[in-house]
């Protein structure tokens, strides 16, 4: 049993304490719990790497009694792309953004180490919770800076959530009502035998717990709360929120491939609408970065169209889906998270223009922000030779064989081509035709730019390193669909469970 | 005894829904505390009811009640709460900032209760 897998969780929650006692060191206390998390997260990628599944048994409670933690390839893939997003906004935000209210620092770890917890734990109560703690630190976080635009989508926001904890809840009850356990590789192990009175209320409670999924992830008809929280965020939460929609695909893609695959009771539960409500999802999306006004609106609809990319390479379900879906998803994470931070940015320039897509002055710094721009639009369009372009052909390839394959194709690669004039658009507007010089302001600190390069070279360096990437896409996914490893871990070889007799 | 709980779930869960999708806050707050009372009795059902069952495993006890569901309800309980309270801050907020107390933040055109 190694400690360092719970250390993810651990580090920022102590950080988060010692802010809150000594609020004047938490910027050097911020800096350094990020630092030592992507240091972290590149020894568990170490770790991970030799397809052995690590669990952590809180206590050394044997499974499924005590809580454990499990650390294969998948979640410590998700545990690096949040370190490194989460560096790039924290760097954004010691820029000043994080002295517009109180307690930015505490709530930003606490969104950590909910993010870590959920990627980790391998129990679905566990996943609740954490799911709480991130969704909690995000409802402070969303405030962050106040403002009557914040408020009335925080409203919205948090209301939409209790109700999703809700449903979360009651599915978690069905699961223990009818299975006895919530370990995850427990489930997995019951319900194929499930006696079949009980298989609808477990049919019913696994539709429940993925719709919850689908409503963090912002699949179509439970996707309008997204546009406008991620809009009226402040700049480095809306980066650190581009994670948050995977969490839910994260979440889906665990428990369908641990919990719920070739369990009678659970079979073709995403099938067929799934892939359906994913192109949907795509197709709104870009309708709506066609109708938005500003660069932050545009980001947000990439969010939608990306989780509906994502989706449908989830929904094509198998190993080679799989990998193409968690090639996609490091780098639609960092290229959107990159893109709030150069709206953010170009507001910061331009004034009272804001990142509105108009012509206004010309920013300082326009070659680089340009040049940011280019390679983040590159990346985020799917043109070659960035990474989302290699990105977009393996989800391609591996949505051709299936049965909505040509009009997810056609919806993909139609959207690629409508961001693309969105994005030269809004491009042309900010840099082309700017007028005079805006008033200078003052000048920008370095680390936000630093912040910003750091996320706009995810794009080359994800395609530079493809191949190994590619790789560590295809083991994850094979491991995660193999299940045995997973399971075996958890409960060992032989599980030989007690099981008490319920009425 | 399990079909009088379940009638009572459903009973909290109906009014909650009905009041969660009111144009005012308070009663949106109220609907989502319904709400999670209607869970938190739903997630008891789940460890299954009975008058006789002994709490604690003492030499002998036959037929113990399963104490998983009264954790989980009590962690259920506690995240409520303090989703309840923010949110009551947070509408408070959003009342001075906006001017208003409609979920949208703005009133409808014809201002309707």
């Amino acid at each position: 049993m190694i400690h360092a897998v719970i250390l993810p969780i651990l580090l920022p929650l102590v950080a988060a304490v010692a802010m809150l006692l000594r609020p004047a060191a938490g910027r050097p206390l911020a800096v350094l719990s990020v630092v030592a998390q992507v240091g972290l997260a590149a020894v568990l990628l170490g770790l991970a790497g030799d397809d052995a599944v690590r669990v952590y048994r809180l206590g050394d409670w044997p499974a499924p009694y005590g809580i454990v933690l499990v650390l294969d390839r998948l979640a410590a893939m998700m545990l690096a792309v949040t370190a490194v997003l989460g560096l790039a906004a924290l760097l954004y935000a010691i820029g000043g953004n994080d002295r517009e209210g109180r307690h930015f620092h505490p709530l930003f770890q606490m969104q950590l180490a909910g993010l870590n917890g959920a990627f980790l734990t391998g129990d679905v109560f566990n996943l609740f919770v954490f799911f709480e703690i991130l969704l909690l630190a995000s409802y402070g976080l969303l405030l962050h800076g106040g403002g009557a635009a914040r408020a009335r989508a925080g409203i919205g926001y948090v209301v939409l959530n209790l109700v999703g904890s809700a449903l979360f809840l009651i599915s978690l009850g069905l699961v223990y009502g009818t299975l006895g356990t919530l370990n995850l590789a427990d489930i997995a192990l019951v319900l194929p035998g499930v006696p079949v009175a009980d298989q609808a209320l477990v049919r019913t409670a696994a539709a429940l717990m993925v719709a919850v999924f689908l409503l963090k992830a912002a699949l179509l008809p439970l996707s309008f709360w997204l546009p406008h929280v991620y809009a009226a965020a402040g700049v480095p939460v809306a980066a650190l929120f581009a994670v948050m929609t995977k969490v839910g695909v994260y979440a889906l893609l665990r428990v369908e491939a641990i919990g719920f695959a070739g369990a009678p009771a659970t079979s073709g539960l995403l099938q067929p609408w799934l892939p359906v409500l994913a192109l949907l999802t795509i197709v709104a999306g870009t309708i709506g970065a066609l109708a938005a006004r500003r660069l932050a609106g545009v980001v947000a609809n990439l969010v939608l169209v990306s989780t509906g990319t994502l989706l449908a390479a989830v929904a094509a379900g198998g190993a080679t889906a799989t990998a193409a879906a968690l090639f996609y998803l490091p780098h639609t994470t960092l290229v959107t998270g990159g893109m709030f931070l150069l709206a953010g940015h170009l507001a910061r320039g331009r004034g009272a223009m804001g990142d509105a897509i108009d012509n206004g002055p010309r920013v300082p710094g326009a070659l680089l922000l340009g040049g940011a721009f280019l390679v983040l639009g590159v990346a985020a369009t799917g043109v070659p030779p960035l990474s989302g372009f290699l990105a977009k052909v393996m989800v391609l390839q591996a949505l051709g064989g299936t049965p909505l394959g040509p009009w997810l194709w056609a919806g993909i690669l139609a959207s690629g081509l409508v961001m693309a004039l969105v994005l030269a658009r809004a491009a042309s507007a900010f840099f082309w035709e700017a007028g005079d010089a805006a008033p200078p302001g003052a000048p920008v600190p370095r680390r936000m730019v630093f912040a910003l390069l750091l996320l706009a070279a995810s794009g080359p360096v994800l395609a530079l390193a493809a191949a190994p990437v590619a790789a560590y896409a295809r083991a994850a996914a094979e491991q995660l669909h193999a299940r045995q490893p997973y399971i075996e871990a958890v409960l060992g070889a032989r599980p030989d469970v007690q099981r008490e007799t319920r009425p | 005894m399990a079909l009088v709980i379940s009638m009572a779930v459903g009973l909290l869960a109906a009014c909650g829904i009905y009041l969660l999708l009111r144009p005012r806050i308070f009663s949106v707050i109220l609907g989502l505390t319904l709400l999670s009372y209607a869970v938190n009795a739903l997630i008891f059902l789940g460890g299954r009811l009975g008058a006789t069952a002994a709490p604690l495993a003492l030499p002998g006890a036959r037929g113990l009640s399963d104490p998983l569901p009264q954790a989980l309800v009590l962690t259920a309980i506690v995240i409520g709460f303090g989703m309840t309270a923010y949110l009551v801050a947070l509408a408070l907020r959003a009342r001075a900032e906006t001017g208003t107390d409609h979920v949208d933040g703005a009133d409808g055109p014809e201002g309707e209760r």
